[in-house]
């Protein structure tokens, strides 16, 4: 993984002695609430309802074994011992004192690691496939791509008060495990006819109130020209986007007002003046940049382990972990495993410092250090011996860290809502245990087979509810917490966006109505179907009646009032 | 006289600017004697006076609101001491990019001063889009903001006043 020289640590060290000066003046009362609050935010600092939420950038979802240990540390420390991995990849501190962030960030300078721009109207954490660098049929390796983007979004100085947030992804594989198209702007690795490695360019997409997926702004860009095309995608969003209504102010709206050809002869415009200039990308600096990432000393090992094909054989519980959480590696002899943070009785992507420091020493016994946090909310493991599955299954089953849900409905994105964030108009981790309780058999969510069920608290949409096969979404009614449910959502290729079924549930009935739901796709379902496949045959009536049966919900009033 | 931050220090400033108040038109407002930044409409409306004027003495600005594209004054730049560039809210991020046009497409080199809402915490990336001036928030100290300068010694891109990006300087 990318490690600092001295240029980058001196400007992280200089970010947190600027943040400390910028809190210190703000707790003297130098610097008033909406001065302080957009410099916070930047270094990831919400006020939150408890306390100030504390969102630490985790570069592409990539860590080492000491940058978790290093997070185990200051979630001890300065919080109450855990943190929840976001669907962006960060880990949150849902507790920390504001006096003692400067501290915090100097722990974490210490280990190369940051706040910078994880909140706040800027460019946010860079994203790519959890499994980069390790899946079999990446173009390339996305993650120096990411590295590359991350250092130049780093104070970008025109780009730091945008009209709104920016999130950019890096995918390299067909499926899009990245996700690319909830992205403002995104690239897919390609090659052009001849061979030449560059990207296809996505503009325009995000969740949010008005979810919208990203369109192509490029068919391909030459890689050179990464970062002189992102300036004039994100010059012609700085001059032109809207900053009038909060909610009207993301790259995508403005995709959408121009439409996407007029957006990008915009940009194409624009590049004709940066195009071949100073950021013109090296060979020189993306070798510089890839020899962080190369791969590490794989050992020649046999494609099949005869030891591991036992245990499979022999242990049913160890074959259910395999078949769920563990996933192909293109070396042979290896997995990737998946450590899930989706035991039922914990909010999804929740994790104690105990289990970070014990996922760490895992890293550096059963691999090569290296940790990686997924949007899904699990982390994983990726380069882990066959021979050594069972020893890891074993012992992380000690540490809650294998319930073997990965892709089933069990295995819910959630936000933290209501119970903690400010913004949440309800709670979303109660409707996330209700939900898992009621697929709490292993052989009932095997049966139902690969269903992504998201679950967002507001509109804001953390929890990726719009790209859920089923999605839960928190609303606000007279200060009473209400559930709307969509269908038909889907993430990476097949990226949609799932469609509200109709007048939203109290909190106690969503479980039911997926229930079901899922239930109807049992019982109408062809061979080989998958619930989201079986919904775009048969359309949502009979989902939404099912749903609705026997509920008295809001539902005649809302329907009523139209 | 107000004392603005330039090139690095805090200096009297003796211009003044000419603000539109409500139910003024450009045509009509009165101009002042002296150092003057103009808005843009009053440039496009009252261009020849207004050269009469810098003629006999009274050196001549312009400033830019955030909606106004530089381009239309691509062909004027030579006329003016100064360009404003209007920060009403800090947190309104248009001025940033108008700066780096001003400097690096249309070939500014006169002085470009940030005007409005123009805060400490803000005034390292303004100097790094090309701004030599700031005119800081009447409330604030000039001395005080002059430390947000330098709160950073090191970049990673290029910009106007550092116009390789790192990665060619690491290289080099």
């Amino acid at each position: 993984m990318y490690k600092y020289d001295d240029y980058d640590r001196r400007i992280v060290r200089e970010r947190v002695a600027q943040f400390r000066d910028q809190t210190r003046r703000y707790l003297a009362g130098e610097l008033k609430d909406e001065e302080f609050r957009p410099l916070r935010l930047q270094n990831g600092l919400y006020i939150q309802r408890h306390a100030p939420m504390f969102r630490i950038a985790v570069p592409y979802g990539l860590l080492s074994s000491a940058q978790l240990r290093q997070l185990a540390l200051v979630a001890r420390k300065y919080d109450r011992g855990y943190g929840h991995f976001s669907t962006r990849t960060n880990l949150q501190l849902n507790w920390p004192e504001l006096k003692n962030v400067p501290d915090m960030l100097e722990l974490l300078a210490d280990v190369e690691m940051h706040a910078i721009q994880t909140s706040g109207n800027c460019i946010r954490n860079t994203t790519t496939d959890p499994l980069a660098g390790v899946a079999a049929g990446e173009v390339a390796d996305p993650r120096p791509w990411a590295e590359i983007l991350r250092q130049w979004s780093t104070f970008h100085p025109e780009f730091a008060w945008l009209p709104r947030k920016y999130k950019v992804a890096f995918t390299a594989t067909e499926a899009d495990a990245a996700n690319v198209r909830i992205h403002d702007m995104a690239f897919s690795l390609r090659r052009d006819a001849d061979g030449n490695l560059g990207f296809r360019v996505w503009a325009g997409g995000g969740l949010g109130r008005t979810p919208i997926l990203a369109q192509v702004v490029r068919e391909f860009l030459p890689w050179q020209h990464l970062l002189s095309y992102s300036e004039a995608i994100l010059r012609t969003y700085n001059r032109y986007g809207r900053r009038d209504n909060p909610f009207k102010a993301r790259i995508k709206i403005l995709v959408k007002a121009l439409g996407v050809e007029e957006f990008s002869r915009q940009v194409e415009a624009e590049w004709a003046h940066l195009k071949d200039g100073p950021s013109t990308l090296t060979e020189a600096e993306v070798n510089r940049i890839s020899a962080h990432f190369t791969a590490p000393n794989y050992e020649i090992l046999p494609a099949k382990d005869v030891q591991f094909e036992i245990h499979k054989r022999d242990d049913a519980n160890f074959a259910k972990w395999l078949e769920h959480n563990v996933h192909a590696h293109k070396v042979p002899g290896y997995a990737a495993v998946t450590l899930s943070l989706k035991p039922h009785d914990r909010a999804p992507g929740d994790i104690t410092s105990k289990q970070m420091e014990f996922v760490a020493d895992l890293a550096e016994r059963f691999g090569f250090g290296e940790v990686r946090v997924t949007q899904q909310q699990n982390l994983l493991l990726p380069d882990v011996r066959l021979n050594d599955l069972y020893l890891l299954w074993s012992e992380a089953g000690g540490q809650s860290l294998t319930t073997p849900t990965v892709g089933l409905i069990t295995d819910i994105t959630c936000c933290p809502g209501g119970d903690f964030c400010d913004l949440a108009n309800a709670r979303s981790i109660p409707i996330a245990s209700g939900i898992q309780a009621k697929f709490s058999d292993l052989a009932l969510a095997e049966e139902v087979g690969e269903l992504k069920l998201n679950i967002s608290g507001c509109m804001n949409a953390c929890g990726h509810h719009h790209v859920g096969h089923i999605g839960v979404l928190g609303v606000d009614k007279n200060d009473q917490e209400f559930y709307q449910l969509t269908l038909g959502g889907a993430w990476g290729i097949e990226a949609a966006l799932g469609k509200v079924i109709g007048p939203s549930f109290a909190a106690a009935d969503v479980p039911g109505a997926v229930e079901r739901m899922v239930a109807h796709y049992l019982a109408i379902r062809q061979p080989g179907e998958r619930f989201i496949d079986t919904y775009r045959r048969v359309g949502m009536e009979g989902f939404k009646a099912r749903a609705y049966e026997g509920v008295n919900t809001v539902a005649s009033k809302e329907a009523a009032n139209g | 006289m107000a004392k603005i931050i330039k090139n690095q220090a805090v200096v009297n400033d003796d211009w003044s600017l000419l603000q539109l108040a409500e139910g003024e038109d450009a045509q009509h407002v009165a101009i002042p004697v002296g150092k003057l930044l103009v808005p843009l409409a009053v440039w496009k409306a009252r261009h020849d006076e207004l050269l009469q004027r810098k003629h006999h003495g009274d050196d001549l600005g312009v400033w830019l609101a955030p909606e106004d594209d530089p381009a239309a004054i691509a062909g004027d730049l030579a006329h003016f001491a100064v360009i404003g560039v209007m920060f009403p809210v800090f947190r309104d991020g248009r001025g940033y990019s108008t700066a780096m046009l001003l400097r690096s497409r249309y070939g500014y080199r006169g002085e470009l001063r940030a005007i409005g809402d123009v805060l400490r915490d803000q005034l390292f990336y303004m100097q790094r889009v090309g701004f030599d001036a700031f005119a800081i928030r009447a409330d604030r100290s000039a001395e005080d903001a002059l430390a947000g300068l330098s709160d950073f010694s090191e970049v990673y891109q290029a910009s106007w006043n550092q116009p390789q990006p790192l990665f060619r300087r690491r290289a080099a």
